[in-house]
């Protein structure tokens, strides 16, 4: 058989249902937010970008967002493979611990914090960016951990430490290669969270970028809506941006599907994982 | 044998310019050696603790004090069981399970859809960035999204009324559980999409030409290959599901102001609100409630995920 | 490249060990943090500590409490909306007074978050230094000890029913619930509860939140058990009332505001007189405004200082202001109820074209204010109840 060097896509085409689904949910996803944006017109974007603190609201916003995705995928991708590799009964409680962000409403969280937090940082921003590691971590491992279900995590290690990689080597010239749809998802997953964010930003008093859209709600209707709609777009664009620059690094340095990972496909048999 | 890893099969002979192996490693002895690769998880443990367990130990002891003394008391819990608390329970695990299994389906469907095409392609960028929007977009804004156009007065409902299909005479209404389920749909699929989209690359299309090859249907391919391969992916996606909509109740009190019982939505009458005052203590009671269900569907879980595994086998 | 994610680990691990070191630390002595740095906002040649000061006389007069707050510069509140009680003027006006910079934390917040901020920023100069929350809140806060005792230049004037005996608390201004609606959709003008119930109303009327959540919810479900035979002790006719409502087709359970008034989701809208004038009316011309025939519910907010201010001599002089008769005309003009308005109006100190903005009351209605525990009753009436209200 020739050697793959990209998964092919699946000969029979999924293709005419496959379209049938997209519009479906095309028109689910699109036609309330057409409704909304008819009711708020079009005149709103530009006050609501001209108006003071956009700028500012929207830096501390991306901070936040940068900050928070470095340290959770710091933290959470090298936990997550070691405990698949190492401690795999550990699975079980790592899912359980990261599941609980999720069930904590945020208000109880940063309640919490805020009365064991020590004065200095409570008056620094990166209080919340740390929090929001917490409240990542859910998403992030749920994305890394499918991610390293559908690799051979194993195998590849094995093969690399064979050849002679550190830990280290194995896990950035190895293993993040072929996460990148995983670690895509989870950075998109992060970043639009702090893009979002409302709860703890507010209740520790800082303007992040959805703490400032919602004095909008003060104004008339119009501008209130078109305002959360705008917030929208803005958190579009950041992340279109991001997964272009994505792709684009990944073609330009040739890691994508190319690895260590495709001299092995071609011995594995089915049904094996 | 070198400490780094356990090689089950000799690997290829490295090439002329592959780096020598690593020498061994000392071993650490006893006690130590059996801690030490617990020592992998000591970041994330230390991050956790600080981060989870002490807000969390935070909150269990307020919600068994009462909030003027201080004085231990089991109070807070017993009025959290009982009457509009114990409704908030009941149907909060009701909607979190409708809206954790149908999304999780549909986003499966959609996460496939896209999944085929190419990496770069323009179509699978579009539906992950949209799909990170929708999934953190919620509150009031959603709230008026879904008014404005499936309201009683919404325009789709104008639209499907003028086609003959009046939704609101046939019994429909934005503002009860199945309702509320429809608007929770908007930030629940997408986020199954973008927690499935990395399972999918497990899905080798190898094994779908092969099993074609074999003569097998669409449905036993998934019956035998992909079905059992994704299970443990798709039940934890789901899982992740249930929790995100046990704790989302900006959208659910938007549309409904607390005429459905929903204990995110009591909770933050207590944590956040304007009515009630210095009877935090029973959120907090709330709040280790909904801990205490998570603790449960955990358990279910694990035995869904062993289930699926000797579906593997 | 393998050492950058090295090192990447060991500053994670060392962060969060110095972290852990820092937070012992910080557990020990955040409690112990008092509110020195109340008055350390570069005042520290002051023989007078304007924390305890219990009024301007006590502090040496007016001169004194201006020049005083003049040098720290600056005021924390939190939660004002600037379109609330026109609370966006009567900032502008105080800092074009006294040249103090204001900074309006969380505009859109509640009262508890208020309440949340005190004790979360306690020792930061973030901290707010006075509160405008609803009374339920004061009473709690007082029992918690948050607050610095204080009576202002016209405390008499002020009723005694709408203050803390020991200056803890005090109202400063209210409304009450009234129907409001877009009379370009509803054609038929609604002038009480009861004609609400008429089924061409159909699908039409909101309130604005949860009623155990939002306090003008709340207060319309108060208005409505008294226009149907309840009373301040008794809430309860007030939730079936909705119930009645909402089987009857006509309440939308939505949470209403200008947006869906204005969008046609709910042309008719209870909430609090002042709002309905300045949220709503001041964007759509053919909103009208009625309090009510058959009953309805007073609500007044309350003003408090925080015990640990970070600029207390600002505080006190804000709430000087407040109580002036530039304030209080001020809060008339929002459109609220200062309440110092009966002493304007015999002073004949009072804003008349603001005055005769207001909404009428009808002469049959009472407006009583309830006490804390009828208060607290209702709440819990309310927060049991109010889910069967659809069901």
């Amino acid at each position: 058989m020739a050697p793959l060097t990209r998964p092919r896509r699946p000969r029979r085409e999924s293709g005419i249902w496959r379209w049938v689904i997209l519009l479906i949910a095309g028109v689910y996803f699109i036609l309330p937010l057409a409704t909304a944006q008819r009711f708020a017109g079009f005149s709103s974007f530009s006050s609501v970008f001209t108006q003071p603190g956009f700028g500012a609201a929207l830096w501390l916003s991306a901070q936040l967002a940068i900050a928070t995705t470095l340290i959770t995928l710091a933290i959470m991708v090298p936990t997550t493979i070691y405990v698949h590799l190492r401690l795999p009964r550990l699975r079980r409680l790592l899912e359980g611990i990261t599941i609980l962000p999720i069930v904590f409403p945020p208000i109880v969280l940063i309640l919490g914090v805020l009365q064991a937090a020590p004065p200095w940082l409570k008056s620094s921003q990166w209080l919340l960016g740390l929090e929001y590691v917490i409240l990542a971590m859910p998403f992030a491992y749920r994305a890394i951990d499918a991610g390293l279900r559908a690799i051979d995590l194993k195998t590849l290690t094995e093969a690399a430490s064979s050849l002679g990689a550190g830990w280290a080597t194995t896990l950035w010239r190895v293993l993040l290669p072929n996460l990148g749809t995983a670690l895509m998802s989870a950075t998109i997953l992060i970043v639009a969270l702090v893009l979002g964010e409302f709860t703890m930003a507010s209740l520790d008093l800082f303007v992040t970028f959805p703490v400032w859209i919602v004095q909008f709600d003060q104004l008339n209707a119009q501008m209130s809506v078109g305002a959360s709609l705008f917030a929208l777009y803005v958190t579009w664009v950041i992340l279109m941006a991001i997964t272009l620059a994505g792709t684009r690094q990944a073609r330009r340095t040739g890691r994508g599907e190319v690895s260590l990972f495709t001299v092995t496909t071609s011995n594995t048999t089915v049904g094996e994982s | 044998m070198t400490e780094t890893t356990t090689v089950a099969a000799p690997g290829p002979v490295p090439g002329p310019g592959a780096r020598p192996l690593p020498a061994a490693r000392r071993r650490p002895s006893g006690r130590l050696r059996a801690a030490a690769p617990y020592a992998g998880v000591a970041p994330f443990a230390v991050y956790v603790v600080l981060g989870l367990v002490i807000p969390m130990i935070e909150v269990i002891r307020g919600a068994f004090q009462a909030p003027a003394s201080g004085a231990l008391t089991t109070s807070n819990v017993s009025t959290a069981v009982h009457g509009a608390y114990l409704s908030g329970f009941e149907n909060s695990l009701l909607l979190s399970l409708i809206c954790s299994v149908i999304p999780g389906i549909l986003g499966f469907l959609i996460a496939y859809a896209i999944f085929t095409a190419k990496r770069a392609s323009l179509l699978r960028q579009v539906v992950i960035t949209m799909s990170g929007v929708f999934a953190n977009f919620g509150g009031v804004p959603l709230a008026f999204l879904f008014v404005s156009s499936l309201g009683s007065s919404g325009l789709l409902t104008g639209w499907l009324s003028a086609l003959g299909l009046n939704i609101y005479n046939m019994g429909f209404t934005l503002y009860t559980m199945s309702g509320v389920a429809v608007v929770y749909m908007y930030f629940q699929v997408p986020l199954m999409v973008l927690v499935i989209l990395p399972a999918l690359e497990g899905l080798r299309p190898s094994w779908r030409e092969a099993a074609e090859n074999l003569g097998a249907r669409s449905w036993q391919y998934w019956r035998h290959v992909g079905g059992p391969v994704l299970a443990p992916s798709f039940l934890g996606c789901v899982l992740l599901l249930f929790g995100s909509a046990m704790s989302a109740y900006a959208t659910a009190e938007a549309l409904t102001s607390g005429t459905i019982a929903l204990t995110s939505i009591q909770i933050g009458s207590f944590l956040n609100g304007n009515v009630l005052a210095g009877q935090e203590n029973v959120g907090k009671a709330l709040g280790v409630g909904m801990v205490v269900i998570i603790a449960v569907v955990m358990v279910l879980y694990a035995l869904l995920q062993r289930r699926a595994a000797k579906w593997l086998r | 490249m393998e050492d950058i994610l090295r090192a990447t680990k060991a500053i994670v691990a060392a962060g969060a060990a110095i972290g852990a070191v820092l937070l012992a630390a910080g557990c020990s002595s955040s409690s112990s943090t008092a509110s020195g740095s109340g008055s350390g906002s570069g005042s520290g040649s002051s023989s007078v500590s304007w924390a305890t000061v219990t009024s301007a006389q006590a502090g040496g007069g007016m001169s004194a409490l201006v020049a005083e707050a003049k040098k720290e510069g600056q005021l924390n509140v939190i939660t004002l909306p600037s379109n609330w009680a026109n609370y966006g003027n009567i900032m502008k006006a105080f800092t074009a007074k006294y040249g103090i910079k204001i900074t309006d934390a969380n505009p859109e917040g509640s009262s508890q978050d208020e309440i949340n901020a005190i004790n979360s920023e306690k020792g930061t100069s973030r901290a707010p230094d006075v509160v405008d929350v609803g009374t339920s809140f004061a009473v709690s806060g007082a029992s918690e000890g948050l607050w610095a005792p204080y009576e202002v230049s016209t405390w008499s004037d002020i009723p005694a029913s709408a203050k803390d005996a020991s200056g803890d608390y005090y109202a400063d201004y209210g409304g009450l619930v009234a129907i409001g609606y877009d009379s370009s959709k509803v054609k038929v003008a609604p002038t009480s509860f009861k004609s609400l119930l008429n089924p061409i109303y159909k699908n039409e009327i909101g309130i604005n939140g949860n009623p155990t959540q939002a306090g003008a919810a709340f207060a319309a479900v108060y208005a409505a058990a008294i226009a149907n035979g309840g009373s301040l002790s008794n809430i309860a006719p007030g939730v079936s009332y909705f119930k009645q409502l909402h089987q009857a087709g006509n309440f939308v359970p939505v949470t209403a505001s200008a947006s869906t008034v204005e969008s046609g989701q709910t042309p008719i809208l209870i909430w609090w007189d002042y709002l309905l004038a300045s949220e709503v009316q001041a964007q759509d011309k053919n909103f009208k405004v009625v309090i009510p025939s058959d009953g309805t519910y007073a609500g007044y907010y309350d003003q408090a200082i925080s015990k640990t201010a970070p600029d207390p001599a600002a505080a006190r002089l804000w709430e000087e202001f407040l109580y002036s008769q530039e304030g209080q005309n001020l809060f008339l003009a929002g459109p609220a109820r200062p309440i110092e308005l009966p002493s304007l109006q015999a002073a004949g100190t009072v804003n008349k074209t603001a005055l005769a903005a207001l909404p009428a009351v009808p002469s049959n209605v009472s407006t009583t204010l309830p006490t804390t525990s009828q208060l607290s009753a209702a709440q819990t009436i309310v927060s049991q109840q109010w889910p069967s209200v659809t069901s």
